[in-house]
């Protein structure tokens, strides 16, 4: 080993300290990227092939009642590759550990044979018997939730008749990913299960003989989806189709590709912020590394040593950070990405687990990483080997300090020397004061940037659940139904209002931009569910025309004032030009309203309803959900509170973990920076502090010398850190903003409060470690040694 | 032969007060497995106002004995008595209090704050001492009443020395202790230096300890002590002391 590298490895030993706090940082940066590339080329991955192997649709489309002879038509559509025709029926399901009706779904299986398309994967129990026309698979996550088991059995309300069902198998399906009743924010596996069943046996529960209700098609490939789309639309129009779509607004798929989405934004925000903090601290400490050696290197210049390879010793330093930090990130961010994938495949169901590292973005990593320390270093090593060998070798002048600033404005005048020195001494150096509260102040953003995430989350239910959507329960019908029907719901037990609402599928056109959604007609003075605006205030629906939310009215680029065509997709269709009067603030997908009124003229019907909303009195619920169970006409209920509580539970799941992570990360950084940038104060300053102490200062008096300039800089970083939080979140919420959701832009005074509380308690606690190294300065030593 | 001249020397010395006493004063460094001895049994008094000047080549012993008298170091057995406090037992408070109060130093390579100017290098002292002289006053008398607010980047090498004379003198100290004040500057400079020391140990009766390796610096000396292996070798007083800028090198 040349002597130069054996230099290098004493180096990187002495300094062992600051090589692993960098190392660390690096290393963590490495790792979210190695995490969350892989975990997110896991999930697709294994999305993709789960896909493939169970055959998922990729165009889905209900009709009313259509004759099996339709399905060859389907098929001779230009581009379907394959069909399969099937019955699909909510229903309702009286399970004994849920008070109110649980909604399930009954999809037909074919008889004897695997269905072409949306094959189930069976988990346990065996597949059902050819004509049985009790038996049923049901998706696993419901079995879970209900702790159900092949051999066991369960009561439906099929077309009003009360049916017990036996379970034989537990199966799994592309379709239910994201397992979301109709209308649902989260999955909720106790109050929504998908139920498999023969076809001969669904097409007697649900008057069905020779017919269906559903279909899936498969393309060819390079077919283009809104073509079948459309032809499917026209063949089905007949039979009381609503609308075909694609796999983009299929809910489990579309959710899953949000899930999906969140990870990939994740990648570009956050690893990059962490490694470059990690490269700020390699440039402050091999900046701080070449002055110390300045007359060493001279002296190697004079041996002959070329400025090449004075340079590459000390990129070589580098490199073994780097190295270093490769090696513990892909560790580690393979070791987490492992877990977290197992984490997704059972929140999800996926019956294969595919983990896959994902080198190439790991080599993206690895490389900026190292680009962003060689950059660092190169400043520092270009000084030094420019400098002549005789003058490196001469001892640098006396730090030059002037009179600044502080000086002119007259506030040194007011200050003790020491604090004076505290002051120039972080005037000295602007942009390694500058960089320094910048690395701090990274840390506190990245706090507020993540855990914002929780503050807009409880806006989000707040508007959601508090002010737009009031009602206790929403109930929905088998058809739409007269006014009678919500007069009688008016005499159940315990209920105090009832509300009914039209909701209609539709097409919503502007210029060529269209989406499908939901029509809501709501009454005119409607007190339980209402749109918001931006303020949060109530919109009053106007006697015509549509109330949509802002989301949507971007995608179709339309605003206030303008006409959009409403293509409707039930029943008799019907198309008409309405103005869009006024837009409302949700968080949750795509919404349009109308006064319930003008939604029935539009169809061309009398007062109908689809469902409607009830307040209740919650003493008189049991009594109520029992009377719900037994009424033919509800095909769904759904309880506010219920949903609450699944989507709190569902956050308090995973809130622990990301504030664990973000904390540590975010501490991490906070105490990298200040440890490096301490002992290279200490390393820069130890001989002037310990002459201080020679001179009859105590040791606590030098260590409000050596960390009050520190604790200046944290205080400065702390306010920079909240301005860089918000525009983190900013970003963060313009990242988040899809169809499907939207997160308001909110952060507490407490986010703040705690992010700056994480950063101080890291940054103080560092502190104070490094400056017991103050208490072990070599007072005789400065006696006799220059630097 | 040494313990014989440190007798002479406290016979000598019984007649006056003495700002040091040290008897049977050893330290020994242990580096690894070998120990070293800096010093072996040392006796001696410094009177009180004295000008003493050390001799001695590398590693005799006399930095040693001047970090210990500073209160830097401890002996490992013997004492050293600064009026009723022995420097060999007292406490890290006890020394800290004792250099804020009553040691000046003057380093080799003057150790200014390279942040603070020469007026508030000496203030940096006078801030905490109990009784000081104004910093400017401490400035004037080593002759930089003109240049008080430079840094010490803007100062030469015999400049930044007075300012450390300066920094050391502001607060009265009872003992000013140099360590080779002048052995990184020019003749010139160094003598400069020296006259500083020279008129505030007159004026202000400072007992004063030189270490230097300039055997020429011995003639300003009211006391010149020789050190050699760890031990006092030679102690001689100077009938006449030779003003600092008669002195040539």
């Amino acid at each position: 080993m040349s002597p130069l590298d054996r230099k290098l490895f004493r180096d990187l030993w002495r300094m062992r300290g600051q090589v692993l706090a960098i190392a660390l940082v690096m290393a963590c940066g490495i790792a979210t990227v190695v995490l969350s590339a892989g975990t997110l080329r896991s999930v697709l991955e294994t999305r993709d092939a789960y896909y493939e192997r169970y055959r998922f649709a990729d165009v889905f489309a209900q009709a009313e009642r259509a004759p099996q002879s339709l399905a060859r038509r389907l098929a001779s559509i230009h581009g379907v590759a394959g069909v399969e025709t099937r019955i699909a029926q909510d229903v309702i399901l009286d399970m004994p550990l849920v008070a109110e009706p649980v909604r399930g779904r009954v999809i037909s299986l074919p008889e004897g044979r695997r269905p072409r398309l949306n094959d189930v994967a069976l988990r346990s129990g065996r597949d059902l018997e050819p004509g049985a026309t009790d038996e049923i698979l049901v998706n696993e996550a419901f079995a879970i939730a209900h702790g159900l088991a092949p051999g066991d059995s369960l009561v439906a309300n099929l077309n009003s008749h009360q049916r017990t069902l036996r379970i034989v198998g537990i199966a799994l399906s592309p379709e239910f990913v994201y397992a979301l009743a109709p209308g649902a924010l989260v999955p909720d596996n106790r109050r929504f299960g998908v139920l498999w069943m023969g076809e001969e046996a669904a097409a007697a529960a649900f008057d069905l003989d020779g017919a269906f209700n559903d279909v899936s098609l498969s393309l060819t490939r390079g077919a283009s989806a809104p073509a079948v789309i459309d032809a499917v639309d026209d063949l089905l129009a007949r039979f009381g189709g609503v609308g075909a779509f694609g796999r983009r607004d299929h809910v489990s798929d579309a959710f899953l590709r949000s899930e999906t989405d969140q990870l990939a934004n994740l990648l570009q925000v956050i690893p990059p912020i962490i490694l470059g903090v990690a490269a700020f601290l390699l440039n402050l400490v091999m900046s701080r590394l070449i002055e110390t050696e300045r007359e060493q290197i001279g002296l190697l210049k004079a041996f002959g040593y070329s400025n090449w390879a004075v340079g590459w010793h000390y990129l070589k330093f580098v490199l073994t950070i780097a190295a270093i930090s490769t090696v513990l990130g892909c560790l580690v961010g393979a070791w987490l990405g492992r877990g977290m994938t197992d984490m997704y495949t059972a929140y999800f169901h996926f019956p294969i687990l595919l983990y896959r590292l994902d080198p190439p973005t790991i080599a993206a990593a690895v490389l900026v990483g190292l680009a962003a320390g060689v950059v660092g270093a190169t400043t520092a090593v270009r000084r030094a080997v420019r400098l002549a060998p005789a003058v490196a070798m001469r001892p640098p002048a006396p730090t030059g300090y002037r009179t600044g600033l502080l000086e002119r404005i007259g506030v040194t005048r007011l200050l003790d020397q020491p604090t004076r020195m505290i002051l120039r001494h972080i005037f000295r150096w602007p942009l390694r004061s500058a960089l320094t509260v910048c690395g701090i102040a990274l840390a506190a953003a990245l706090l507020i940037g993540t855990m914002f995430f929780l503050d807009s989350v409880d806006v989000m239910l707040d508007v959601q659940f508090f002010q737009s959507q009031r009602q206790d329960v929403t109930l929905t019908f088998t058809q739409a139904r007269t006014d009678d029907t919500s007069d009688a719901l008016a005499h159940l037990p315990g209920v105090i209002a009832v509300e009914p609402f039209r909701s209609v599928a539709a097409r919503v056109r502007f210029e060529h931009r269209s989406r499908r959604l939901g029509i809501t007609g709501l009454e005119a003075a409607a007190r339980l569910q209402r749109p918001i605006d931006a303020h949060g205030r109530t919109i009053d629906l106007p006697p015509d025309g549509l109330v949509m939310t802002a989301k949507l009215a971007e995608l179709l680029g339309v605003s206030v004032g303008d006409r959009v065509t409403v293509e409707t997709l039930e029943d008799r269709r019907r198309t008409a030009t309405v103005p869009v009067r006024d837009l409302t603030d949700e968080f949750v997908g795509l919404a349009a309203y109308m006064s319930r009124p003008a939604l029935n003229r539009l169809m061309g019907e009398s007062s109908l309803a689809s469902g409607a909303h009830l307040l209740i009195d919650t003493a008189e619920a049991p009594a109520l959900y029992q009377e719900l169970k037994d009424t033919p006409v509800i095909q769904s209920v759904t309880v506010q509170q219920s949903a609450l509580d699944q989507f709190s539970s569902l956050l308090e799941e995973s809130i622990l973990l990301m504030v664990t992570v973000y904390v540590g990360l975010a501490s991490l950084i906070a105490a990298g920076v200040v440890y490096s940038s301490a002992r290279i104060s200490l390393s820069e300053r130890g001989r002037e502090l310990a002459s201080l102490r020679v001179l009859g200062f105590s040791k606590g008096e030098i260590a409000y010398i050596f960390l009050g300039g520190l604790s200046l800089l944290v205080a400065a970083a702390l306010p920079i850190g909240c301005v860089m939080g918000y525009g983190l979140a900013t970003l963060m919420v313009q990242l988040f903003d899809t169809e499907l959701y939207r997160l308001p832009l909110a952060v507490e005074p407490s986010t703040y409060g705690f992010a700056a509380l994480v950063v101080l308690v890291a940054t103080t606690l560092t502190g104070l470690a490094v400056s017991r190294r103050l208490a072990r300065l070599d007072l005789i030593a400065v006696l006799k040694t220059r630097e | 032969m040494s313990s014989a001249k440190a007798g002479v020397g406290r016979d000598q010395c019984d007649r006056q007060s003495w700002t040091f006493r040290t008897e049977g004063l050893n330290k020994v460094y242990e580096t690894g497995a070998t120990q070293v001895h800096a010093l072996r049994g040392v006796d001696l008094d410094v009177p009180e106002g004295a000008f003493v000047v050390l001799l001695g080549p590398s590693g005799s012993g006399k930095s040693t004995l001047l970090n210990i008298l500073g209160g830097l170091d401890r002996p490992t057995a013997g004492s050293a008595l600064f009026g009723d406090l022995d420097l060999a037992t007292a406490g890290d408070t006890e020394l800290t209090r004792y250099r804020r109060d009553h040691v000046g130093f003057i380093f080799q390579f003057y150790n200014l704050v390279p942040s603070l100017t020469a007026r508030e290098n000496v203030a940096l002292v006078t801030e905490i001492a109990t009784d000081p002289m104004a910093p400017h006053e401490a400035l004037e008398l080593v002759g930089l009443g003109g240049r008080l607010d430079h840094f010490p980047s803007q100062l030469s090498g015999g400049e930044q020395q007075r300012v450390a004379v300066a920094r050391a003198v502001a607060k009265r100290p009872s003992v000013m202790l140099c360590d080779e004040p002048t052995g990184a500057l020019d003749s010139v400079t160094g003598i400069a230096v020296l006259e500083a020391l020279e008129r505030i140990n007159r004026e202000l009766a400072t007992t004063t300890m030189v270490i230097t390796h300039n055997a020429t610096i011995a003639g300003m000396a009211d006391r010149v002590i020789s050190f050699a292996d760890g031990r006092v070798s030679t102690m001689h007083d100077n009938d006449q002391r030779t003003p600092a800028e008669s002195l040539t090198w």
